[in-house]
């Protein structure tokens, strides 16, 4: 379990900052996603962590130990960390047990301890049949699972992983995404992992820092980041819903129906601060519409199993989204409430 | 539909009877007709040529000799190779370009150019050591007449192989492997232990195989060094009775071909089967430098690197220009004495050097050209063959090139040496017969870069274009050409500095007023013109120098992996 800083980093890549001024502090033990489009810097953060690129300006800290800052710099080999690569990466001339040894025989673990940990290691991811196999005869979700006992056999104070699903189809990410679960809370590693997928970052990670463009843009649970997207940007790239401009409100701000549906009624032109409204948070009236609902028109519906996916649009021309428990007929007209809204910060 | 299935089929016909009717005469006939000449007449018992030349003890002290001194090449070639190429592909060392392009300019410079180079270094008559007046005695034995001697040139002329199979294998291992086993926990040191050298091992053994045959089939450098101290490997055996008895003793010459063929072919299986092994089918981000710290070592290693292309390069090519500079050979170079009268010479009296030198750039350029122009059709049907078809062609196209020039050179000679039939042409002695067995020779230099990069072609990238509705021609022209025209050129480029500089084939078939400018320089210096010798050496050094730096300089317009010293 170890502590991991990361203090006003930044790295240039001849003019260019890929990563800028970045700062965050991952507690002992925490499960953190670096998230973000591609080319936003995430890769590259990780990559300093690891040790494999030098930081051009600030500080990265492990507990109290200095890793790296613009005159020092921790070999990778010396930071007791370990990586699960989207490729993989592992030694083909190697079988699966040398693979997933390889960390201890470098610590000088011989003999029977060396052969009882490969096997532990080997067994917590359910390949303990395929010890003496090579990589090159594993699937791709093999091949996954043995790079992560690979990670636990040595215990080490951060696990470092890199887009580690993107290279797999939808079922395995599901089961994957269990194994790194189930991984984190037996070993109790500081976890840091790169993706840009928000979905697997919100049901892995502890917190989330959402990056753009090289800058954290927002540094929070799941939860909040889901319920309180700092920006417009951020709103788009997480979860879904809908943005509507108000005349009250400012951002940050959580806004009650009345507020909400008062703040609507201003002319347009007045209208300027951004709202987030989470398909959730829009109730499609069956009875009558009163002269305080909204209308709108259904453009078309997407059927979801649990539920309709509705396409709105309100009268002033603006999208929205809604769930429905049925169908309804396109074109046909809706009476609604908002029930909350969130302000947000104009980009 | 049906029109587009039967336009496909007609093109596979097509280019199915033009790749084995290629295959069966460039590649297998020569062959064929050399097997058969060796062992037709074994019916005759003790008196047929076959077992003459085993029961020869010549031939036995020749296989020694060529079989010691390749092994000893191939050592120093994997030494000096494997050493530039971890050096050059894995630290941070400085100026990788320059080092990579003087490294391999001894693999570019023909053999009897590098053998004459050293002869100028060492030895009693070196104008060189005359002029810094450490010249041994008269007398005195010039050391590279010798089998050693033999060997280290054979090394410094093969360590490119070593070289580049080695780099190539470098530069496909991905990236992560060595992060992962960095972050594991392991050193520079360790890694390279660990990792690199395990993984790339194939290819050090491949090149080692390549180097070994290379060595095997050289004829310019024990020609130069081992004739006049009565060494003789095979292919200088074989050079030396066709040139003392003509083609009457060409049963016996059969023989000792397939000989020398059979050790060949033993070689050719060895590097095949390792290279087979080091491939991983890796995946990951490749192609970039590793980067390995020197820290410390930075100043030691370079200076390493730069003495040893001080002693393999710089010296001799400076021995070699110092010789071309003086009147006479034992005259030492100084400001009275430094002449161009040699140049004049070979360039206005001599009509003989232009006139090899248009021979050597028709022959090298007709046959880069053409085999370029036939490769893609070729190994676009080659690569649709089953499996096994597909390897047994391959192996069949290889053949002229494995086989030591020498080899083929008597098979041509076998096949040509009564006019054609029918047409009553003879080719024996012409310009046509060398450009033949060119062709033959250097058919899968080109071929197979273009195969392997074919192979490596996701087959989905042509079924979306005939989704699209593009034709066979039109998908070869349109998608599979761009993708795989740096591997085309590569194999153009090499089949013409091949062949521009060959002597091996062109020595057993060149005849008066066909000479190349391999031949014209063997004949300089065994007519005892060393420094003639030198001055079209020093000029077909600089043709090869400038032809090597004009396609670096082109090197960033062309595709990657085009220049072979470049990345």
């Amino acid at each position: 379990m170890a502590a991991l800083s990361i203090e006003g980093v930044s790295k240039f890549f001849g003019e260019h900052a890929a990563v800028d001024d970045l700062s965050l502090t991952v507690e002992p033990g925490e499960f953190v996603a670096l998230l973000g489009p591609s080319g936003c810097g995430k890769t590259t953060m990780l990559r300093m962590l690891a040790g494999f690129e030098p930081v051009s300006r600030g500080e990265i800290r492990l507990n109290d130990t200095l890793l790296a800052s613009a005159s020092h710099h921790v070999e990778p080999e010396q930071r007791h960390m370990a990586m699960v690569f989207q490729s993989y990466a592992l030694w083909p001339h190697m079988s699966v047990a040398d693979n997933v040894g390889y960390p201890l025989k470098l610590k000088k673990v011989r003999g029977a301890a060396y052969r009882e940990r490969v096997h532990r290691a080997l067994a917590l991811v359910e390949l303990e049949g395929y010890a003496s196999r090579t990589p090159q005869a594993l699937s791709g979700g093999q091949r996954q699972r043995v790079a992560l006992a690979r990670c636990l056999v040595v215990e080490p104070a951060v696990v470092l992983l890199d887009e580690p699903l993107a290279n797999l189809d939808r079922h395995l990410r599901a089961a994957m995404e269990q194994s790194f679960q189930a991984f984190h809370r037996r070993t109790q590693a500081t976890m840091v992992y790169v993706t840009h997928d928000q979905s697997e970052a919100m049901a892995l990670a502890d917190r989330i820092a959402v990056m753009r463009e090289g800058r954290l843009v927002q540094w929070a649970t799941p939860e909040t980041l889901y319920r309180e997207p700092k920006s417009q940007w951020v709103a788009g790239f997480i979860g879904q819903g809908s943005e509507l401009y108000i005349a009250n409100g400012a951002p940050g701000q959580r806004l009650t129906e009345a507020t909400l549906m008062q703040g609507l009624t201003a002319p347009l032109a007045s209208r300027t601060q951004p709202v987030l409204v989470r398909p959730e948070h829009v109730r499609i009236k069956a009875d009558a519409p009163t002269a305080r609902d909204l209308s709108a028109r259904l453009e078309h519906q997407t059927f979801r199993g649990e539920r309709f996916e509705l396409h709105l649009q309100l009268q002033d021309g603006t999208a929205l989204m809604a769930y429905h428990p049925r169908a309804l007929t396109p074109g046909q007209s809706v009476a609604l409430t908002l029930t909350e809204g969130w302000c947000l910060e104009r980009d | 539909m049906a029109a587009f299935e039967i336009g496909a089929g007609g093109q596979q016909r097509w280019l199915l009877t033009a790749l084995t009717l290629v295959i069966v005469t460039l590649s297998l006939a020569p062959s064929a007709r050399l097997l058969f000449e060796a062992l037709g007449d074994l019916s005759l018992g003790s008196d047929a040529p076959l077992v003459r030349v085993l029961q020869s003890g010549a031939t036995w002290r020749a296989l020694g000799y060529s079989i010691y001194t390749s092994g000893l090449g191939t050592l120093i070639a994997l030494v000096l190779g494997s050493l530039f190429a971890f050096v050059i592909t894995l630290t941070d060392i400085r100026a990788k370009a320059a080092l990579v392009f003087c490294f391999m300019l001894p693999m570019m410079i023909p053999p009897q150019v590098t053998a004459l180079a050293w002869l100028q270094l060492f030895g009693p008559a070196s104008p060189l050591l005359k002029s810094l007046g450490i010249a041994p005695a008269l007398g005195s034995p010039q050391p590279l007449y010798s089998a050693e001697g033999i060997a280290l040139l054979l090394g410094i002329q093969a360590a490119p192989l070593v070289f580049l199979a080695l780099r190539t294998s470098l530069l496909a291992l991905p990236r992560e492997l060595i992060e992962a086993a960095r972050i594991s926990g392991a050193r520079q040191s360790q890694v390279w232990g660990h990792i690199v050298l395990p993984v790339t091992r194939g290819a050090l053994v491949a090149g080692a195989a390549m180097a070994f045959i290379s060595s095997l089939g050289n004829f310019g450098i024990p020609a130069m060094l081992g004739i006049p101290a009565g060494i003789y490997v095979l292919p200088t055996l074989i050079y030396q009775r066709m040139a003392s008895f003509g083609t009457g003793v060409l049963p016996e010459m059969a023989s000792l071909s397939l000989l020398i063929g059979v050790i060949a072919l033993l070689g050719v299986a060895l590097q095949q089967r390792y290279q087979r092994r080091s491939r991983f089918g890796l995946t990951g981000h490749s192609g970039r430098a590793h980067d390995f710290l020197l820290g410390r070592l930075k100043l030691p290693v370079t200076a390493l690197m730069v003495a040893v292309l001080l002693v393999i390069l710089v010296a001799p090519l400076a021995a070699l220009m110092i010789s071309s500079l003086v009147p006479a050979m034992g005259v030492p170079l100084n400001a009275a004495t430094a002449t161009l009268a040699a140049y004049e010479e070979v360039l206005s009296r001599q009509g003989a050097t232009w006139r090899a030198v248009s021979n050597s750039l028709w022959l090298a350029g007709g046959a880069a050209l053409l085999l370029m122009a036939a490769s893609l059709p070729l190994a676009y049907r080659l690569y649709r063959l089953p499996p096994r078809l597909q390897s047994l062609a391959l192996g069949a196209v290889e053949l002229p090139y494995a086989l030591p020039g020498v080899v083929l050179a008597i098979a041509c000679i076998l096949l040509f040496v009564r006019p054609l039939p029918i047409i009553d042409v003879a080719l024996y002695g012409t310009l046509t017969l060398i450009f033949i067995a060119y062709l033959a020779r250097f058919l899968v230099v080109c071929l197979k870069p273009v195969a392997a990069s074919l192979a490596q072609l996701d087959p989905s990238l042509e079924e979306a274009a005939q989704l699209a509705g593009a034709g066979p021609w039109r998908r070869m022209a349109t998608i599979v050409l761009p993708l795989v025209a740096p591997a085309l050129f590569a194999g153009g480029l090499l089949v013409f500095l091949l062949a521009v500089n060959e002597l091996t084939v062109s020595a057993l078939l060149w005849s008066a007023g066909n000479e190349t400018l391999g031949v014209l320089i063997f004949n300089l210096d065994e007519g005892g013109e060393s420094v003639l010798a030198s001055a079209v050496s020093i000029l077909v050094v600089m043709l090869v120098a400038a032809l090597m730096l004009a396609l670096s300089l082109l090197a960033p317009r062309l595709p990657k992996g085009v220049v072979p010293w470049q990345r």
